[in-house]
């Protein structure tokens, strides 16, 4: 049993002066993702019933490349913060880091293997 | 961790149903939450029976009637009967509301009365508060200033004046932060949507001259940005006020800070 004032209780450990970057990054993923996924679908739907040869070469092109690699990237770290929210929202206690760490390795993994596969293409 | 079941002792039995009263024809069925920490037993859903014809039309005049006339140990919070001070927050037909300026007429049914979701009770009605008004304690909702003293006063301009409009008439009901899926379950952490919004007053406020603190104190992933716009506290909210829109000011500001 702790002995605690109210005040104390609702202040707690303080403000962790953390938060505005990640909102903003949030928004900003959002942004692009606005703008990458139309791409990105336009992209892989005119090279849908193309051969291998074709689509290899389809994209190696520089720009193909880079959205289909952007959008890799962007998606993931937004679903990173997404599901981060998500976590910090439902879960509680030791789950809840245990959550988060897997969360953000599995995030970055997919991210890494996405980029990966799109420069193993293109290069 | 989320709840999605009530603990056992919390879980609703059906409770004492009472005698209607002689001779009425325009009965109204109310059913109240009831307990008490005098004993063990689980919360019940007491009924009784109000003559609407001699009862006034709000939902706290139909309360006052039950306690004043069929059953005294029924408890809860009033005092203005007219929306000022806030002490009548209740759930009334699913809604968190001020029972004194809520009307009987716009239930339809049976009249189902609880108290303030996902707070403790300490009997019938009335929730403890007291963590929600540490919390409002907490944002300094008062007037910080660093200037010396004016002779007079602090001078505001009416444009000035008028930027607080939608943000002072809080009574702080606790309506809106009861309504609230992450005030619920992050409730320990996250301010709310009644503390934000007066901290949003004082922030707002141009004689105020601590913005920059009361912005660095709200800079936190649980204080501040546990609200996901879901909105329930502008719907809910009995005096018509919007504190999803000064929390978005919130953030706002903030962002302009570091761009």
């Amino acid at each position: 049993m702790t002995f605690m004032t109210d005040r104390k209780r609702a202040i707690g450990t303080g403000s962790a002066k953390s938060g505005t970057l990640s909102h903003w990054h949030m928004m900003i993923s959002s942004v692009a993702m606005l703008l990458l996924l139309p791409i990105f679908i336009f992209q892989f739907g005119a090279t849908l019933g193309g051969s291998y040869e074709e689509v290899i070469t389809y994209y190696s092109r520089p720009v193909p490349a880079t959205i289909a690699a952007l959008t890799m990237f962007v998606t993931f770290y937004h679903f990173r913060k997404g599901v981060q929210t998500l976590i910090e929202d439902y879960v509680h206690g030791v789950a809840r880091k245990v959550l988060l760490i897997a969360m953000i390795c599995l995030s970055y993994g997919a991210a890494a293997f996405g980029v990966f596969a799109v420069l193993r293409i293109a290069l | 961790m989320v709840e999605l079941t009530l603990p056992k002792n919390s879980r609703m039995v059906t409770g004492k149903t009472w005698p209607k009263p002689a001779g009425a024809t325009n009965l109204r069925k109310v059913q109240v939450y009831r307990w008490t920490p005098d004993d063990d037993k689980n919360p019940s859903l007491d009924t009784y029976f109000v003559d609407m014809d001699s009862c006034g039309p709000m939902v706290l005049d139909a309360l006052i009637k039950i306690k004043n006339e069929i059953d005294p140990t029924l408890t809860f919070r009033r005092s203005c009967r007219e929306g000022i001070c806030g002490s009548c927050a209740m759930n009334i037909d699913g809604i968190n509301t001020l029972a004194c300026i809520y009307g009987m007429d716009e239930v339809s049914g049976d009249v189902k009365i609880y108290p303030l979701p996902h707070m403790p009770v300490v009997r019938d009605l009335i929730p403890d508060l007291t963590h929600f008004y540490a919390q409002h304690a907490s944002v300094m909702p008062w007037l910080e200033t660093k200037s010396n003293t004016p002779a007079k006063e602090w001078k505001q301009s009416i444009e000035d004046r008028e930027k607080l409009d939608g943000l002072y008439e809080c009574v702080m009901c606790a309506c809106c932060s009861t309504s609230c899926p992450s005030y619920w379950w992050n409730g320990d952490k996250y301010l709310g949507p009644a503390a934000l919004l007066h901290a949003y007053r004082w922030i707002v406020d141009s004689r105020d001259e601590a913005t920059g603190e009361r912005l660095d104190e709200l800079d936190d992933p649980f204080k501040l940005y546990r609200c996901h716009t879901i909105m329930n506290c502008a719907k809910t909210c009995p005096k018509g006020l919007n504190p999803a829109k000064a929390i978005a000011s919130i953030k706002k500001k903030m962002v302009e800070r570091i761009i």
